[in-house]
């Protein structure tokens, strides 16, 4: 009983993770039909500047917003200046790619080969004792800030004007055009919100999984999944999927650490054969 | 018309000639880059398959160079399983992966097919990284030996396994040019062309596309088998989604579609790699570039912009 909540617990700490990454992926998929391939590289990116910013200058919260914001700029830039050029999507997807090898090989050229991390604030150090189980504050942490972002994309997608343009261009490009919608500046405003996101995940994960070149390629197909399960475009895909996934690889990992990776198969498998556009995708 | 094909295959023919002769001759350095580019060329032209015949790209293809490589390695040094056996296994279990992705892959299109082929392919690296007690997990397996074809012909001697792999080269150039230009080719053509009329035609294109993603995956294997012979050696990297990106960007900067383009692409590749490498360790950055500059300057492969300089090098 304890293992299951322990590892229940776990599980849904790295579906919070998961969540910041998929829901910008998604969300940057629903607007320009983009899959953006250096999105695992934003969240390894993100981690390293965090970390750095953390030896400096010891704040948490610095660490999270200078990385989320330095990423975001590099990923509006890329939008702006690289991205928005093509129609079509594969050039867009290839020039992703050649990002992510590059952003590989600059992590490992500043930040080095060996693995890096750094304590979680002090405050939120040590664990939690109900009866038997054991549980590090940090992560439930994670936990509540994951959701408290969750609960902030909806209002922003729902309740504000701008989440209204949001969906309009999710839905219909070339009406929103019409209506006077903005599309380039949504566009552009939205690949910096999901670059931001990943760059704050990278942060928020480094301490208790590290920031080492090679995450960035590990994170991103569990990413993927989160998306393919979930559906693409759609937030509470992302939401739903992430649990999935997050939890799925976290028992996958504690009952058979081997085959941990492969356990992953599983969701896609039965999601994609049911419904292959994913549990929540319009598409 | 007639020219340019008269073109091409005097430059496939005259290649073809000096890859036979010109060997003995080149330094042992050169002998292995040499095998490296047919090995990858074979690899390349698998994709070339689903990328340039289906307009499949997919982001997963070493997986079953991974997998075919990695049988090879498993079963030669633990379990000293035959020539025949490993090679038998190899291909097949290749073949069975292709078979049992195809079947979650073969409905998608577009950025969808990119997504799953990714996580699909990451899959196979999953296990070779973590599945310590079979692969040796970030060690990799060493000392996969030459086989033992049983002649008195060594395969240890690099000429003569150089000569193997450019037999194996022409063979699976042949049988993918007889099956891109057989009439089930030419249907994965009309897929990649127009998938709603062709199914209005009465084709059935989810079987397809299906046999079309099986047949690129078993030949991908062809080229991990070599590849852990010629090695001896496989490690995650072979699997990894950088091996995958690769020889992505082998077909791309070669022209998909054109079959000998992707490994004309390989070789470049191939040539770069270790070419660089002996000057800087970075290879990621610069393969980065060449994706990005390729995309913005020959976003048809070098065939295409040789032909543009050719033709006066008018942009149009």
């Amino acid at each position: 009983m304890e293992f299951l909540i322990v590892q229940t617990l776990s599980g849904i700490s790295f579906a919070a993770i998961l969540f910041l990454l998929a829901s910008g992926l998604s969300l940057i998929f629903g607007v320009m039909n983009i899959v953006n391939i250096a999105h695992g590289s934003y969240y390894m990116l993100g981690g390293y500047i965090g970390i750095s910013i953390f030896w400096k200058t010891g704040s948490f919260v610095l660490a999270i917003l200078g990385a989320g914001l330095s990423i975001a700029i590099v990923g509006i830039g890329m939008q702006r200046f690289l991205l928005r050029r093509y129609f079509e999507h594969y050039p867009q997807v290839l020039m992703t790619m050649g990002f992510a090898l590059i952003f590989r090989d600059l992590a490992l050229l500043i930040w080095g080969g060996d693995p890096l991390s750094f304590p979680a604030p002090a405050f939120l150090q040590g664990s939690i004792h109900m009866g038997e189980i054991v549980f590090p504050v940090y992560r439930l942490f994670v936990i509540a800030l994951s959701t408290a972002v969750a609960i902030g994309l909806w209002v922003f997608n729902e309740k504000t004007s701008f989440g209204a343009s949001l969906r309009a261009t999710v839905d219909d490009n070339e009406m929103a055009r019409g209506v006077g919608i903005n599309v380039p500046l949504v566009s552009a405003l939205m690949f910096g919100l999901g670059a931001f996101l990943a760059a704050f995940g990278g942060v928020v994960a480094a301490p208790f999984f590290g920031v080492y070149a090679g995450a960035d390629f590990e994170i991103l197909p569990l990413a993927f999944v989160v998306v393919i399960v979930g559906g693409m475009g759609s937030l509470k895909g992302a939401a739903v999927g992430s649990i999935l996934v997050g939890l799925v690889d976290n028992f996958g990992k504690a009952l058979v650490p081997d085959l941990s990776y492969f356990t992953l198969f599983l969701p896609m498998a039965i999601v994609l054969a049911i419904k292959p556009t994913g549990l929540f995708g319009r598409k | 018309m007639i020219t340019e094909f008269r073109v091409k295959i005097s430059g496939i023919i005259a290649a073809f000639i000096l890859l036979v002769i010109l060997p003995p001759t080149l330094p042992s350095y050169w002998l292995t880059i040499l095998t490296q580019m047919l090995i990858f060329g074979i690899m390349a032209m698998s994709l070339d398959v689903l990328m340039g015949y289906m307009g499949r790209p997919s982001f997963g293809h070493a997986a079953f160079f991974g997998v075919s490589a990695y049988a090879i390695a498993i079963l030669s040094t633990r379990y000293q399983v035959g020539f025949l056996g490993c090679v038998a296994t190899g291909f097949l279990l290749a073949t069975a992966i292709a078979a049992l992705y195809g079947l979650l892959v073969a409905h998608a299109a577009g950025v969808y097919f990119l997504m799953i082929t990714l996580a699909l392919g990451m899959v196979i690296w999953g296990l070779a990284f973590r599945w310590v007690t079979m692969t040796g997990g970030d060690n990799g397996i060493a000392g996969i030996p030459r086989p033992d074809l049983g002649i008195p012909i060594s395969l240890d001697d690099p000429i003569v396994f150089y000569y193997v792999v450019l037999i194996v080269f022409v063979i699976v150039l042949f049988l993918l040019f007889i099956f891109i230009h057989s009439p089930f080719g030419q249907s994965l053509m009309g897929i990649r062309e127009s998938e709603s009329r062709m199914r209005i035609l009465g084709y059935n294109t989810w079987l397809h596309k299906y046999l079309g993603y099986v047949v690129a995956g078993a030949f991908s294997g062809i080229s991990g088998i070599l590849w852990a012979y010629y090695n001896g050696f496989v490690s995650p990297m072979d699997a990894e989604l950088t091996a995958s990106f690769e020889v992505f960007l082998m077909v791309i900067l070669g022209g998909p579609g054109t079959l000998i383009g992707p490994a004309l692409g390989a070789g470049i590749i191939v040539f770069l790699k270790n070419f660089i490498s002996a000057y800087t360790h970075r290879w990621l950055l610069i393969i980065g570039a060449i994706y990005i500059l390729t995309i913005l300057y020959a976003p048809g492969g070098v065939m295409e912009l040789g032909i543009r300089f050719a033709k006066g090098g008018d942009k149009e």
